[in-house]
């Protein structure tokens, strides 16, 4: 009987039953697998760690792919977002757990200001503007000497503290020598809160305007709907997680330079996006992953990694322009023959 | 000193005006941007290297490998690549991130064949001329002169003959141009291939002034954007004028400001432009 009722209340959550058992698995795996076999193996979980926050920002990238505009230049809020935990922690003091929130909103406010000019433009132009939003952030980084020591950068940012309520220990202090796992688990439910609110967002009235965008700006402007204001909400959006990943970025490698983000990480959250499927939420998590962990693979060959990389992002372009997801809905190979 | 920098200023142009020339033809035939074009310039650079200063032999015959080498490899990107994905693809963004992927397997082909050694080609002609009260070292003349000669003969090509006017047509209208019998599939090669010469003939005459090194591709292509942006894509004396307006800035920048600060209010002045126009001072509107 109490079964019926939760997977009822579950229906209502929009969520198939089969679903549910493969969410079920996966927070398994997560949550409990990974971190009980590889403990001590600070080299994979490192690797999930970098993977998790790049899916972050590539995320924001995603719901601006989502009202239809090419968004390149995720590494200025990445950036921004970066050196304002820098700052916060190393200048003011402040601890990491409101500095995390802070840098997003902070990133947020400067993709708002931005946002009102950048999304005038259309299409080719916006993408070309973005690319140089990021060379801008990078050269006002190093010539905002008095508050981010320009080419010195900002180092030894300490890691997170503890978060005591009296007693009680809520969150353990990160400055430990087992930090790995620490960050593991933070990165992974932040990941996991940004998953669910950028899918809960898609899935609501908000994200069927954000698809009307995508199809047509002028006839959704035409049934009445204010398109300034929505687009401006997703790359508002877009610009507070990347100022969260621009966060656990800083705290985890505990530097930052003027040169940490730049175009080519910016043209890289858009190709994990790509490579997972534009139509899919969970597709640049997807992208982030394979690459990262593909990109490692490579490790061993090191001269000739990036090379190797940019060959098989043509081969992937040429084959699966559609994104990995949309594979297996390609059943009909007459459709593909009869393209020639 | 306002002297120097406004000669400066009108030698920087007119290379600069011939980089945003290629890049508006891709974008005008192809509609996709052309992101390795800095890296095809570096490509230029490298190969006029190779050719005029290692072996010895006439610059204008490196100019003549130049513009081969970089024709061939824009045959086989447009026919092998591009062309097939523009069929294939759900998306338009695809080719553009197929263009992303040249880009970056030029940078990184010629890191690995090159190495990151920074290189200088011996100079052309020596001396210096004083007129003025501006001093101009011989061979920006000698550049500014090929790159205005590389421009006339492009704008010739555009108006005059029938291949540029195929181009011209192709940019306003594919399908009336496939209806009026032209052969698309191969004019866009030939675009392609035009406009990669040109970005490798940039290269190629300012192997002579500027320091040659794998990575000089991406400081040109951002500046190749920024031009396009301000000229308005697609539009051939829009990309004129914005290569002109980019050397003016970055010249009188330079003299006034100094290095690292210029940039910066180019890029602050560009972002202000474009809440007034942002299509560019010629373009037309996207979509």
């Amino acid at each position: 009987m109490s079964s019926n009722n939760f997977f009822n209340k579950v229906r209502l959550l929009k969520l198939k039953d089969n679903k549910l058992i493969i969410i079920i698995i996966i927070a398994a795996i997560y949550f409990v697998t990974i971190p009980l076999f590889f403990r001590n193996s600070s080299y994979l979980l490192s690797v999930i760690i970098y993977s998790s926050i790049l899916s972050c920002a590539s995320l924001g990238v995603w719901l601006t792919f989502s009202i239809g505009r090419i968004n390149i230049g995720q590494a200025a809020f990445v950036g921004i977002g970066g050196y304002a935990t820098a700052i916060l922690m190393t200048k003011l003091d402040i601890s990491f757990w409101i500095s995390l929130p802070l840098s997003g909103i902070i990133a947020a406010f400067f993709s708002l200001l931005l946002g009102f000019v950048l999304l005038r433009l259309k299409g080719i132009y916006f993408s070309m503007i973005t690319l140089t939003l990021t060379n801008l952030t990078n050269l006002v980084f190093l010539n905002a000497v008095f508050i981010t020591r320009g080419a010195n950068g900002i180092m030894n940012i300490p890691r997170p503290g503890a978060v005591n309520i009296g007693n009680f220990t809520i969150i353990p202090s990160f400055r430990t020598d087992n930090y790995y796992i620490l960050f593991y688990y933070l990165v992974s439910i932040i990941l996991i809160v940004c998953f669910i609110c950028v899918w809960r967002l898609y899935n609501s009235r908000i994200g069927w305007i954000f698809r009307a965008l995508r199809q047509s700006e002028t006839l959704t402007q035409s049934i009445g709907i204010n398109i300034i204001k929505y687009r401006i909400m997703a790359y508002t959006i877009c610009g507070f997680l990347g100022g969260i990943s621009g966060s656990l970025f800083v705290v985890y490698i505990q530097n930052i330079f003027p040169e940490s983000f730049k175009v080519a990480d910016s043209i890289n959250y858009m190709l994990y996006c790509f490579l997972g499927g534009l139509d899919y939420i969970f597709g640049p998590i997807l992208g982030s992953f394979l690459l990262t962990i593909f990109f490692e693979m490579l490790r061993g060959i090191q001269k000739y990694q990036q090379v190797i990389y940019s060959i098989i992002l043509i081969c992937i372009m040429l084959w699966i322009p559609n994104g990995i997801f949309s594979i297996k809905l390609s059943k009909n190979k007459e459709q593909i023959k009869n393209l020639r | 000193m306002i002297n120097q920098m406004i000669i400066n200023a009108i030698v920087l142009g007119s290379t600069y005006a011939l980089i945003a020339l290629g890049l508006t033809l891709i974008f005008g035939i192809m509609k996709i941007i052309n992101f390795a074009h800095g890296q095809m310039y570096m490509l230029g650079t490298f190969v006029t290297y190779y050719i005029y200063n290692i072996s010895g032999y006439n610059f204008f015959i490196a100019l003549l490998c130049t513009i081969f080498v970089l024709t061939f490899i824009g045959v086989v990107f447009e026919k092998y690549l591009f062309h097939r994905v523009l069929i294939q693809a759900k998306r338009e963004e695809v080719a553009m991130l197929l263009s992303v992927g040249t880009a970056l397997l030029i940078e990184n082909s010629a890191l690995i064949f090159f190495g990151e050694k920074r290189r200088g080609v011996k100079p052309i002609v020596e001396g210096v001329y004083h007129i003025f009260n501006a001093y101009i070292p011989v061979q920006r003349i000698f550049i500014f002169l090929i790159s205005i000669s590389a421009i006339v003969i492009f704008l010739l090509l555009m108006q005059k003959t029938r291949t540029g006017r195929a181009l011209r047509a192709l940019a306003q209208d594919k399908e009336v141009t496939y209806l009026m019998g032209v052969n698309v599939n191969k004019l866009s090669m030939i675009g392609y291939a035009i406009g990669a010469s040109l970005a490798g003939i940039s290269g190629a005459i300012l192997a002579l002034e500027y320091p040659i090194f794998a990575g000089s591709g991406t400081s040109i292509s951002i500046k190749a954007f920024t031009m396009v942006m301000i000229g308005g894509a697609g539009v051939i004396p829009g990309a004129i004028i914005g290569g002109f307006i980019l050397g003016i800035f970055e010249s009188f920048g330079y003299g006034i400001f100094g290095g690292t600060q210029t940039y910066l209010l180019i890029y602050a002045f560009l972002i202000v432009f474009l809440i007034f126009r942002p299509n560019g001072i010629m373009g037309k509107p996207w979509g």
